[in-house]
């Protein structure tokens, strides 16, 4: 007798809870809307914070350890000594002109290299003899690690602008070269045979199918040029340099101001963050055709 | 019947096969091809996957040449491809990368564009106009992909098995768009199906290729448009897929006319 009845309480128990809860938002049309909609927002806040709780955390820590005299400076700066190094460095103009430098060589060296890569890529992609003549000598050379190459480079060139370049251009030229030529080949040779039945000349053909059906490739070869464009930079800055961001950091690394190194650290990591928005930018715009990349609404 | 035509093309071509042979290496795909096809008739060409038909529709599209014989149009050799010539292929090809008027207007000079509006109109497509192909299904792909061959006023259209992916109800809606489009602007029409009920539903001459060989060559005396009920059309349907799968494939498939496990008086005590 008991046993059924209990079962019966404890299924009747979840309505419980809700029924009331239900009734009551029902109830009052006019202000428990705002209500529910408050208890909204604050969930949806709660699940947007959230990711941050951690890493808030370690940087309140760190900065209570460094306050304490847990952590030397000369280990680890405290954050607020980061963010003070790299407010004075701004007003003083400083910062600007390091970045400027900075980014001004990894584009130039992207240009030259990135812009190399994609025409050799389209010509040996679309090209026969050009396939038979320069691909295998590309493939060879691709596999020396472009930083194998400093001391050659630094006797050929110096320690001068032209070996940064240099070393940057050769990195990112091999990861568009060998996407801008798979991409060419694996354009679906359907769509060619159709553009040239209905009547596409050869100019016409190739900005209108070839390039575009490479197009996903070449961005993908991009995204990969920009990571190692960075790398590259900061190696290359960090032998020798009189200006941009690897001298800022070696600088103070000299003078064993830490709080500038970090502040050095934190901008590559934002120019590489920038760099591969761009390139989600670019992806967006390119390939907005794609069902992969477009917004779910 | 007014079917007016109200494009400055005149008609379609005549088409005209003299003995013509494709040969692939050792394998001759088409061997001695002989066929006369009227100004503005639609013929059916069909056949079991591998008889030559789709060749036969390369060859005269231009896009491949014969090892031997004469391909004439309207008395001219068919030598390339052939501005009055367009292809409808079996999966769209449209350009995933251009929005759907876009691969309407495609190779049409810019200030042919309003036409390309006005064919979209025709398939019934005008408000998908801004769209990208990946957003739409596989029939409207296909309506697309005719109007963009429409578009340049062909006066010879060949369609390469352009309903073999499409289901059933979509492809009976096609028909009746092709032989709309086919009536009003009078081009000659070539289409290769395996769907004999196609070919019946459309063409005005039905051609079976065997082997390489036309083996048979049969009138369709329906008037349109025509019931796929009519039990002229169903009789005509039939006769022509007896015709089909009298003859044994070169390569035969396993003939499987019993079913497994159920003995054949059993099946017999059941009827």
């Amino acid at each position: 007798m008991t046993s059924p009845a209990r079962e019966l309480n404890t299924a009747a128990l979840p309505e419980a809870f809700d029924a009331p809860g239900l009734g009551f938002l029902n109830a009052g049309q006019t202000g428990v809307p705002a209500l529910a909609a408050l208890l909204r927002l604050s969930r949806q806040l709660g699940q947007r914070l959230l990711p941050w709780l951690v890493p808030v955390a370690l940087i309140v820590g760190w900065q209570i350890a460094s306050a304490q005299g847990w952590i030397s400076t000369r280990v680890l700066p405290a954050p607020l000594d980061v963010l003070k190094a790299a407010w004075t460095l701004t007003a003083s103009g400083e910062l600007w002109t390091h970045v400027k430098v900075s980014a001004g060589r990894a584009l130039l060296g992207l240009a030259i290299g990135g812009g190399l890569g994609l025409l050799l890529g389209l010509l040996t992609g679309s090209v026969r003899w050009a396939e038979t003549l320069l691909d295998s000598t590309l493939q060879m050379v691709r596999n020396i690690p472009a930083l194998a190459l400093i001391p050659l480079v630094i006797l050929w060139f110096g320690i001068d602008e032209t070996a940064k370049l240099f070393l940057i251009a050769v990195s990112v030229f091999f990861p568009i070269y060998l996407n801008t030529f798979h991409g060419i080949r694996n354009v679906d040779p359907g769509l060619i045979e159709m553009g040239r039945t209905y009547g596409l000349g050869r100019w016409a053909l190739y900005r209108q199918i070839v390039l575009p059906g490479a197009m996903s490739s070449i961005l993908v070869g991009l995204r990969f040029s920009l990571g190692l464009m960075w790398v590259i930079l900061i190696v290359a800055e960090t032998i020798s340099a009189q200006a941009g961001i690897g001298y800022l950091t070696m600088n103070a690394r000299e003078f064993l101001q830490t709080d500038i190194v970090l502040v050095g650290i934190l901008l590559y990591a934002l120019l590489g963050k920038l760099a591969d928005l761009f390139a989600k930018g670019l992806e967006r715009y390119w390939l907005r055709w794609h069902p992969g990349y477009q917004k779910s609404a | 019947m007014s079917t007016p035509t109200s494009h400055t093309s005149s008609g379609g071509v005549r088409l005209k096969l003299r003995g013509l042979t494709k040969r692939y290496g050792e394998r001759e795909v088409l061997r001695q091809a002989d066929l006369n096809i009227e100004p503005g008739e639609f013929v059916a060409i069909v056949g079991r996957s591998g008889c030559g038909k789709s060749t036969l529709l390369r060859l005269v599209a231009g896009l491949e040449s014969a090892t031997r014989g004469q391909l004439d149009i309207d008395g001219r050799a068919v030598n390339g491809l052939n501005p009055d010539t367009r292809i409808m292929f079996q999966d769209s090809r449209l350009l995933p990368w251009k929005r759907v008027l876009d691969n309407v207007a495609l190779g049409l000079p810019s200030e042919q564009r309003p036409r390309a509006e006005a064919v979209l109109a025709q398939v019934g497509l005008a408000e998908r106009a801004n769209e990208w192909p990946a957003r739409l299904s596989g029939g409207q792909r296909q309506r697309v992909a005719l109007a963009r061959a429409l578009v340049h006023q062909p006066r010879l259209l060949l369609l390469d098995e352009p309903l073999g992916a499409l289901d059933a109800l979509t492809r009976i809606e096609m028909h009746e768009l092709i032989e709309g489009l086919w009536r009003r602007h009078g081009f000659t029409a070539l289409l290769v199906t395996h769907d004999v009920q196609e070919a019946v539903a459309l063409a005005d001459r039905v051609i079976l290729i065997e082997d390489g060989v036309i083996a048979l060559d049969e009138r369709v005396p329906l008037a349109r448009p025509r019931s796929r009920g009519d039990a002229a059309f169903a009789a005509l349907e039939k006769r022509i897929l007896d015709r089909v799968l009298q003859h044994e494939p070169a390569e035969p498939e396993a003939a499987d006319t019993q079913w497994p496990g159920v003995p054949a008086h059993g099946l017999r005590w059941a009827v």
